[in-house]
């Protein structure tokens, strides 16, 4: 009763949600480099790239639906399947977030450029190391590197939390650059929401992977404790 | 009401197979429990351990102990008193064909001795109802034969029939396999009802049906019990690799 072909269509949507990864981490990768030498013809390249994240977002979606109908996954499949469909909605807005900064930059070229004393390309490098690794561990079916990336949003939070205090004040003092502190600020907004996105991945990791449902701090030792058999 | 039924233990074979090993296992008083595993497996050699059918065959041995509400059914009485306690469906439905539907409900009390005829009216009425097909056969009890119903309702007529001689537990072996979608979802209906009133130990195929109206579930595999846990527990997130295997259809 082996279901290959049932197996074949899950290592398939894997194969896709990977692709639609990839997508999302370059847009990102993208919005900060247009950020940092404000080029609008990356944005336009952020802004293609978010509709064909869109796209592949309802396939992803579709081919996930049609395997829970057609073929009525359990235990490891059936938590792999939901797996995919939340990892696919965290992509999809990590693919918004990266919109989010692409008109923030747009915004930008608005005003004179200036130099802002929070450091953004290092927020980005972080948030970003963090949703490599949670697609990683996805990757490698790996619980560990998954809880890895849970203890790394702390960093991405304080650095966040810096910039705003810091551009706050910014805004007090030299009021001629609240635009552009402004748009910063809602950058490192954008840039600490990828870091929760990757976040979530890193949780429906350990969900598939150990069954356990890690989320806000809680469940963390759900998995293993069943009632064994005599075999 | 329904009683527990605890296995300590047991073992059987047919001739020099030793198809269940060393079984041990509870099975909580008025909740549904669900065996499954591959064909040949040892489930339903279990469920005929449970009610003394197994020793019907000739080169049959069991050891072991079985209490049924705490009495030990291989020890402590007779195979007729345990099978009356504990009802059986099949997986054909197979009520007696040139019976009418009144007899064949009737059919097991006669046997014990009834005969008052208010008592066995009163019984039929209520078995009947219980197995959800009073409604459907009132006006023809004595008049039709329990063969001229419909699988669905002939599997029903079964159920109502192990029903009257009011047993504590109710088998079901493969109940709704050989029934189209309607009528095996008025067996789960009914699986759900009973529940409250009796144990019951389903052996199915179907995974989603165990999954549908079990609250434990047990993976059998060559004879052994490999996993013994809530249904829940059993098709979300196993605990043995070897059940997982089998529910996410990786075995052969």
């Amino acid at each position: 009763m082996a279901r290959i072909r049932f197996h074949q269509s899950l290592d398939d949507l894997k194969e896709r949600l990977l692709v639609m990864a990839g997508m999302a981490e370059q847009s990102i990768q993208r919005a900060v480099e247009a950020y940092r030498v404000r080029d609008l013809s990356i944005c336009d390249l952020v802004d293609r790239g978010e509709m064909a994240i869109n796209r592949m977002e309802r396939e992803i979606d579709q081919m996930a639906l049609d395997l829970l109908a057609m073929e009525q996954p359990m235990a490891v499949d059936l938590r792999f399947i939901l797996a995919v469909i939340k990892i696919n909605a965290d992509l999809e807005r990590v693919g918004d977030s990266a919109r989010t900064i692409s008109d923030r930059v747009r915004d930008l070229q608005a005003f004179p450029a200036a130099e802002m004393p929070i450091d953004i390309p290092r927020i980005a490098n972080l948030a970003g190391g963090m949703v490599r690794k949670s697609l990683q561990a996805f990757i490698e079916a790996d619980a560990d590197m998954a809880e890895a990336v849970l203890s790394m949003d702390d960093s991405v939070d304080k650095l966040n939390g810096a910039a705003h205090y810091t551009l706050l004040n910014l805004m007090k003092t030299d009021p001629a650059l609240a635009p552009q502190s402004l748009n910063a600020l809602m950058i490192s907004r954008a840039l600490e929401r990828v870091a929760d996105h990757a976040t979530n991945i890193a949780e429906d990791v350990i969900f598939w992977v150990k069954g356990a449902d890690v989320r806000h701090n809680v469940g963390a030792a759900a998995a293993g404790n069943s009632q064994r058999g005599n075999a | 009401m329904g009683v527990g039924i605890e296995v300590n233990s047991l073992n059987a074979w047919y001739g020099a197979n030793h198809t269940l090993q060393d079984i041990t296992l509870h099975i909580p008083a008025n909740e549904a429990t669900a065996l499954i595993g591959p064909s040949g497996c040892g489930k339903s050699t279990f469920v005929r351990c449970l009610n003394r059918m197994h020793e019907t065959n000739p080169i049959a041995k069991v050891t072991g102990e079985v209490k049924v509400g705490g009495q030990d059914i291989y020890a402590e009485t007779s195979a007729v008193e345990v099978r009356r306690r504990i009802g059986m469906v099949f997986q054909r439905p197979n009520p007696f064909p040139t019976m009418s539907i009144y007899d064949n409900v009737a059919s097991g009390l006669r046997l014990n001795g009834f005969r008052n005829r208010r008592v066995l009216d009163d019984v039929v009425h209520k078995s009947l109802e219980s197995a959800a097909l009073w409604d459907e056969v009132k006006d023809d009890l004595k008049k039709k034969s329990g063969a001229s119903l419909s699988g669905g309702q002939q599997q029903r007529l079964c159920i109502a029939r192990a029903l009257a001689v009011d047993p504590e537990v109710l088998l079901m072996d493969e109940p709704a396999s050989a029934l189209d979608p309607v009528s095996t979802a008025k067996i789960e209906d009914l699986i759900f009802q009973l529940k409250s009133q009796y144990t019951i130990v389903i052996v199915t195929h179907n995974m989603q049906q165990a999954a549908r109206v079990a609250e434990r579930t047990g993976f059998f595999l060559n004879g052994k019990l490999v996993e013994f846990d809530s249904t829940h527990k059993i098709f979300t997130n196993p605990g043995d690799k070897r059940t997982e295997d089998y529910i996410t259809g990786r075995f052969g």
